[in-house]
This record gives structure tokens, C-alpha cells and sequence, in this order.
């Protein structure tokens, strides 16, 4: 088994580094914050935990083993020893800039990086490292353990090994995987920020009645496992506005400009699921009984 | 629809779930199947109506607004399946926890 890195200890990162933990990689993940951390510590405890319930045919793994194999650190020169990045940090281009010059100067140069992005062009992240051949898109879908289907992506540089070396990572974690070209939003995102956003306006225009019914719309008449609005509850509001920012900016077409009300409820503070307040209403988790902290000694 | 009777209660003093809580879950229920009706013993997982998301939802409502502790034995979908199989859940998770020997 291979020691994993993987930066960014949000929604995505902690789903990532779950995912490797459990396929039995040694996975080392990278955030800023001690505070980030220690969240993303208890989210993938109580997400290990609620296990069968939510995939009843996986194994059921104890939650202290599969806990051990992760290390929490702030400390981004843990990643030295690593064989395999993958990158899950804010969409947004400036941050990644910075990060992927250290991760560069960092990670031994024949360590791939895998960029977990919801948008931005893998060639233009490439760009700014020593080893674009071994940069791929690794676009991982939420919940990352839970989804069956990687969308990987090949940069203009990509080499045939990685894109090999990548998608033996992902099927010996039990992930199927698709391979695209390059370009802003891949295949899924340019799609589906596209419906999410217009979904939006239709119920910012009052097209729809209710949020409800924009997501019934979708779920009754088509047979979608999820409205679109619940999707970018799913996907978090502030990553639905970062993307479509992405896409505007990159393909300086209109028909991606986000909806004011997407804007408004960003900049309100309701991104969806993760904040307990999006489009619909969720529990945090926060202040609940859940025994993570004993499960995780116990178990 | 069954009625949950509070004096199927086996102690003074250990709540069964009531016809107020009752409506609580069904009220969770339907907001998260986005308002449509769902009969008390209509199968939320077989219907298509629910996903893992809602089962992580729905354990954390009950430890919150019912105030029962779920632990990881309980974790069972046949435990969740209709609103009577939760409120029977919550049932059994109040009773207290004796032999008889």
C-alpha cells in the first residue's frame, strides 16, 4: 500500500482521505488550520461510523484502524514521503497557484498530483509545476466514498503512465473511472453548474413556486437521485459560485454568469449542507450525542 | 396507521414515543422527501424516496430532537425503513435496559 497525500481537509479532502484509508493506504492529510482539522477529524470518524446505515454491502470496518491510518497535519513537509498527491483546496486560482509551487518543491519529483478541482483547466495547474506530465485531474464526486465513478482528466502534458498509475490508485480503492480531455469544468461541471445555476434563476424569476418543487421537477419527472438544488446544497453554494466563476472567466461565455441569488446566499452565509442552511435545512451534527469520540477508542 | 399508545410505556417515568413525536417524524419525513405524503408504513429506502444522505440526516434528528442515543449496533436500515419502524426504534431505545432474572 502506498502513502497517500491529500491536501485540503474540507468536504471533499476529508471524503478523499477516507476513501484511501479504507482501501488500507498510510494517507497523510494537509490543511492550514489545527481547527479544520480537528473537524475533519470527527467528520470522517462519525462518517466511518454511520457506515451501515449508509453503504450497507461495505465492509465493516473498525473506525479506530481505519482512523490510525490517517495522519492530521498542518505541516505540508509531511507530504516528502508520499507517493501519490491528491488536491482538494478552494476553487480558486490563486490558492492553488501558491500550493502547487510548494507541493512542487516538496513531493519527490516523480509524485503524481492528482487535482481534485471542480473546474479550473489541469494544463493551467500543470503550468505552474516541474512535472506537468504528472499532473491529472482526479474530479472525485460527494460523497467520495460513497460514489462509485472518478472523472479523471488529461492535461495537454499528461503522460500515459500517469493517467495508468492513476486509475490502478482509483480501481484498487474500488473507484471506476472515466477519462476526458481537458477543459474548464471537464465533462460534469460544465453541465451540471450550468443546471444547477439555471435552476436557481428559475426559482429566483419565480418560475418555480418553491424549492421543493424545482427539485421534485427533476427527481418525479426524470427519475434524478437528487434535485438540482439539493445537488448544490450537496456541492456546497460558495463551490457552486467559485466554479461558474471558472467557467465564465475561462470561456467568457454569458450563459455561465451566476445567478444574483446564488451571489446572495454565498455572501449570506448559507452554503448548503456542510453550513446546515442551503436551498433546504440540514443537521450539523453539532452538539449531538453522535459516540465518535468513544467509538474511535473503542472500536 | 397504527396508533402508538403511551401506555404501552413498561416503566412510569420512561416516555414511549407519542402522538407529538409521532407527527415530528413524519414532519421530518416529509421534509426531506421534499412535502409529499408518506404513509407510516411506506418504505422510504425500497421507494425510492431516500439515500445514504438521509440516513445520515435522519440518525442525527433523532439524537437531537428526540433525544435518543443511536449507537453503531442500531445502524441497521430495517431499524429506519418507515416512520412506524423509527417510532418503534425509539421505543425500544427508551426502555430501560434489565433482565428479569
Amino acid at each position: 500500500m502506498d502513502r497517500i497525500g491529500v491536501v485540503g481537509a474540507g468536504t471533499m479532502g476529508t471524503g478523499v482521505a477516507q476513501l484511501f484509508a479504507e482501501a488500507g493506504h498510510e494517507v497523510v492529510l494537509v490543511d492550514v488550520g489545527d481547527d479544520v482539522l480537528e473537524r475533519a477529524r470527527d467528520a470522517i470518524a462519525r462518517s466511518l461510523w454511520m457506515t451501515p446505515l449508509t453503504r450497507p454491502s461495505a465492509p465493516d470496518l473498525p473506525v479506530a484502524e481505519v482512523m490510525q491510518r490517517i495522519s492530521f497535519t498542518a505541516d505540508a513537509g509531511q507530504l516528502r514521503h508520499v507517493r501519490y498527491v491528491i488536491e482538494n483546496v478552494t476553487e480558486d486560482w490563486e490558492t492553488k497557484r501558491g500550493l502547487y509551487g510548494e507541493l512542487d518543491r516538496i513531493c519527490p519529483p516523480d509524485v503524481p498530483f492528482g487535482v481534485n478541482t471542480s473546474a479550473i483547466p489541469i494544463t493551467r495547474i500543470a503550468s505552474v509545476t516541474g512535472r506537468a506530465p504528472r499532473v491529472v485531474g482526479t474530479h472525485f464526486m460527494n460523497p467520495a466514498p460513497v460514489k462509485p465513478t472518478v472523472e479523471v482528466i488529461r492535461g495537454y502534458h499528461t503522460s500515459d503512465q500517469t493517467i495508468e498509475r492513476t486509475g490502478a490508485l482509483l480501481e484498487g480503492a474500488g473507484k471506476k473511472y472515466i477519462v476526458v480531455a481537458d477543459s474548464p469544468g471537464f465533462v460534469t461541471n460544465r453541465v451540471l453548474m450550468l443546471m444547477v445555476n439555471e435552476a436557481i434563476f428559475l426559482l429566483h424569476e419565480r418560475v418555480a413556486a418553491s424549492v421543493t418543487d424545482v427539485d421534485r421537477l427533476f427527481k418525479e419527472c426524470f427519475g434524478h437521485a437528487m434535485g438540482p438544488l439539493e445537488t448544490a446544497d450537496l456541492i456546497g453554494l460558495d463551490t457552486v459560485l467559485l466554479s461558474l466563476e471558472v467557467l465564465y472567466d475561462h470561456l467568457n461565455d454569458p450563459k455561465y454568469r451566476p445567478c444574483p441569488l446564488l451571489r446572495t446566499m454565498v455572501y449570506a452565509g448559507l452554503h448548503g449542507r456542510k453550513t446546515g442552511q442551503g436551498f433546504h435545512t440540514y443537521e450539523t451534527g453539532s452538539g449531538i450525542r453522535m459516540p465518535v469520540g468513544r467509538d474511535r477508542r473503542r472500536d | 396507521m397504527k396508533p402508538v399508545r403511551e401506555s404501552e410505556c413498561p416503566l412510569e417515568g420512561i416516555a414511549a414515543v407519542t402522538e407529538s413525536e409521532k407527527g415530528q417524524i413524519r414532519e421530518f419525513i416529509a421534509e426531506q422527501v421534499g412535502g409529499i405524503r408518506i404513509d407510516d408504513d411506506e418504505d422510504l429506502f425500497d421507494g425510492g424516496h431516500v439515500n445514504s444522505l438521509f440516513a445520515v440526516q435522519l440518525v442525527m434528528w433523532i439524537e437531537r430532537a428526540l433525544d435518543v442515543p443511536v449507537e453503531r449496533g442500531d445502524l441497521d436500515v430495517d431499524n429506519f425503513r418507515t416512520v412506524d419502524d423509527i417510532a418503534a426504534f425509539v421505543d425500544r431505545k427508551r426502555e430501560p435496559a434489565w433482565t428479569s432474572d
